[in-house]
């Protein structure tokens, strides 16, 4: 049973990090357009890398 | 944010490199145009990379839930040249104000809504998997540490994300109501305090599960719940920043933009065609021709000069106008309008929805029964506190509404999303319940039936030569006969003659020289001709003239929709302010048995009561001002995007297309809705008389209490869901 001292903590601070990582994604607002980021993935640009730099500036 | 349209750098035109240098400095704009088509990926990556590509704009996002794009571009943008580019591309698009939409407040409370389900979402599994070791078996010290660790779990996130529940309550309460809310946070509080005192005397059942679980629930009905509230807010702001008020007023012959609550009488307003009406007034320069479809029904354009009346909400058509201010504000003829609407609104007695119902009966249910199952106890064990209250807690948990918070806003959520998707915005909650009790349909003619626009009819019968002069002369003016005209001729594949000297005439028709004679179209008495009895435009040619007639083009759907309505056996009615004859030719085409023609606003509202005195729950369908008053008086009320603001405000629906054809859609599936919110009723009650029993003998194990919650409000979303 002494596993337990290491356990319960392991799963609670799991859980926190879980709760965490929802209350920050939350704040970046990414749960505003559910409809687009569902169409938003079978487009075939990526914007991973920078912006194209604007041939105007 | 505030945007400064002004070209902002006047030196930018003189050097070009300057305008880069200036450009980081310059003032951003952002645009927001409501764009109701776009439904898919390839409409997201076409808008996108193309507004991409045009100069000026920084980024776009098209956001596909609310159909919104938002495009930060540089100060000198204009909102028109956006939309130009999105019409270009093959969308609708209406210019947003940005004031209006300052959706902040709305934002924040559902972000926080959000957050607290996500903490008790947390909560609730970490505290179920403490419960599933005691539920399993462990006893003794293992099972106290269990619920001691779920109580320092439970406790603050009781504290936290109960805090919507207990303020409604108490804010009931203090008005000496009682709501869902007071028994729900009773029963929280109660639970809570009952599991810690166990967990303090080493008993052997605690139910943090259960209030977590609980609150879990509860607000995931409540989200729905906003979230379906939230699209209709954001859907009635997003129609009062469609119309931008705004006039151009001239004060010693200087024209200024100003906001038209600051115009006062005698005031002069610059009207230019195309432009709307903003006040009452007499003409006092110019010539033109005003469409008062909106306000009348009338599809034919009326003549306006020197000393003409105009009303607000008439759009002037082809030349400038300026008009002297005799009411504004509050006493121009739209804020009377508006004025009927209210009294109507307040006639129209409070409907109360199913889910108020449900609440009304159930609400002092849950206390009593509870109190009565810890009397019964009290008795039974000659007065042993502990076990009676046991039982009145499990009763009070098992009893307590998690399914009846769902019933009603999974089904609303999901039914609003499905017409959301057709392009119908539910902005009234009560709105699609009383959808499903509709069985008569009052339909408008002009501009809700028809599209308002003309097409030409008899251009088979014309020379060659006269429709190449009629193309030349009609592409010169902005008129909308002239326009559809154009179109209609440019569709035929013909080039435009070649006509000099073209000018247009305010409010008479358009001339020009051709072949070294003149030539005209317009009015039938300016050109020469003998009026026919259709809407038409004459043209004179070679000393012959030759009546071009048009018809109101049918908007998308309109056939379908009404043979649809027949189908499910509502009557259908047309009420149209227009001459009878078009209005009998269109109900003979669409097959409507019951038609009126000339129906003024006191006529259609006084035809939709008197339907309602028989029975009858009406469905008005309409978008000009002289709707409004049929439109708040009838039980539900839709009108197009395209209507006066004063239509879309009076209205429970709004169409966002142009196809009328989701209304059927509408009805039907507002009536499979109201089907899915009883079954879910019905559903929750069955598990409660079910388990009621259960608790009250003593039965109920926190495990019990938790099973049921979670298969009665799992079952009650999917059938939400299986709405079609």
């Amino acid at each position: 049973m002494e596993v337990l001292t290491i356990l319960i903590p392991v799963s609670l601070i799991l859980g926190l990090l879980g709760l965490g990582a929802f209350i920050w994604t939350l704040r970046k607002g990414m749960y505003d357009d559910p409809d687009g980021d569902s169409q938003r993935i079978l487009t075939d640009e990526y914007d991973d890398k920078p912006k194209p730099v604007d041939k105007n500036r | 944010m505030t945007t400064i349209r002004a070209s902002g750098c006047p030196a930018c035109a003189a050097a070009p490199a300057a305008e880069s240098l200036a450009r980081a400095d310059l003032p951003r704009a952002r645009v927001l145009l409501s764009v109701p088509e776009v439904h898919c990926a390839a409409c997201i990556s076409t808008i996108e990379r193309d507004l991409a590509k045009m100069p000026g704009v920084n980024s776009s996002r098209l956001n596909l839930t609310l159909k919104r794009l938002s495009v930060d571009a540089d100060a000198g943008i204009e909102p028109a040249d956006v939309i130009a580019r999105l019409n270009a591309l093959g969308y609708d698009a209406h210019e947003l104000d940005a004031g209006t939409l300052s959706m902040t407040e709305t934002e924040r409370q559902g972000r926080e809504l959000l957050m607290r389900l996500g903490v008790a979402g947390f909560a609730m599994m970490n505290i179920i998997l403490l419960s599933v070791a005691v539920w399993s078996g462990a006893d003794g010290p293992t099972r106290d540490m269990f619920h001691l660790i779920s109580a320092v779990i439970a406790i603050p996130t009781v504290a936290f994300a109960g805090q919507p529940f207990f303020r409604n309550a108490w804010k009931a309460l203090r008005a000496g109501r009682i709501d869902m809310d007071a028994p729900i946070s009773f029963a929280i509080l109660l639970t809570l305090g009952l599991s810690i005192f166990e967990t303090l005397q080493s008993g052997a059942h605690a139910y943090f599960d259960s209030v977590v679980m609980l609150i879990f629930f509860l607000l995931a009905g409540r989200y729905l719940d906003f979230r379906a509230r939230a699209v209709a807010r954001s859907a009635a702001q997003e129609l009062a920043a469609l119309e931008v008020p705004r006039a151009i007023r001239v004060r010693d012959g200087v024209e200024s933009t100003v906001n038209v609550a600051e115009l006062a009488v005698g005031d002069l307003v610059l009207v230019r065609p195309g432009g709307r009406m903003p006040v009452d007034g007499v003409v006092i320069a110019g010539q033109s021709e005003l469409d008062r479809a909106l306000l009348t029904g009338e599809t034919l354009p009326v003549f306006a000069g020197e000393g003409a009346v105009v009303s607000a909400g008439e759009v002037n058509l082809t030349g400038p106008l300026t008009v002297r201010v005799t009411a504004a504000g509050k006493d121009s003829s739209l804020h009377r309008m508006a004025d009927l609407v209210a009294n109507a609104e307040s006639a129209r007695t409070k409907y109360t929805t199913l889910a108020e119902r449900a609440a009304r009966a159930y609400a002092p249910t849950i206390p009593l029964l509870s109190l009565g199952a810890f009397a019964v106890w009290m008795y039974l064990t000659g007065g042993d506190v502990r076990v009676a209250i046991n039982v009145a807690v499990t009763t009070l948990i098992i009893t307590c509404p998690c399914a009846l918070g769902l019933a009603v806003p999974a089904v609303v959520t999901a039914a609003s999303g499905k017409l959301f998707r057709k392009g119908l915005l539910i902005k009234d909650g009560t709105a699609l319940e009383r959808l499903a009790e509709v069985d008569t349909v009052v339909f408008d003619k002009t501009g809700t039936l028809t599209m308002g626009t003309p097409v030409p009819t008899n251009l088979d019968g014309l020379p060659e030569d006269a429709r190449r002069v009629a193309l030349a002369l009609a592409e010169a003016s902005g008129h909308p006969l002239a326009t559809s005209l154009a179109k209609g001729l440019r569709d035929m594949g013909l080039r435009p003659a070649l006509v000099s000297d073209l000018a247009e005439v305010p409010g008479y028709g358009v001339e020009g020289q051709w072949n070294g004679a003149r030539v005209r179209l317009g009015r039938a008495a300016w050109v020469g001709a003998d009026a026919v009895t259709t809407t038409a435009a004459y043209l004179s040619l070679d000393g012959l003239t030759h009546p071009l007639t048009f018809t109101d083009q049918l908007r998308p759907g309109a056939e379908e929709v009404v043979r649809a309505l027949h189908q499910q056996g509502a009557q259908v009615w047309l009420m149209s302010g227009d001459v009878p004859g078009a209005v009998q030719s269109l109900a003979e085409r669409l097959g409507i048995k019951h038609w009126q023609a000339e129906a003024l606003p006191q006529d259609k509202a006084a035809k939709v009561e008197a339907l309602q005195a028989r029975g009858a729950k009406v469905l008005m369908v309409g978008d000009g001002l002289n709707d409004t008053v049929a439109l708040s008086t009838s039980h539900v009320s839709i009108s197009p995007a395209s209507a006066l603001d004063a239509a879309r405000a009076a209205s429970d629906m709004v169409m966002l297309g142009r196809d009328i054809g989701p209304i059927a859609d509408a009805l039907r599936m507002s009536g499979q809705a109201k089907r899915r919110i009883r079954e879910n009723f019905w559903q929750s009650g069955v598990y409660n008389a079910i388990f009621v029993p259960v608790a009250l003998v003593g039965l109920a194990t926190p495990l019990i209490a938790a099973a049921i919650m979670s298969v009665s409000s799992i079952s009650v979303t999917l059938n939400a869901l299986r709405l079609k």
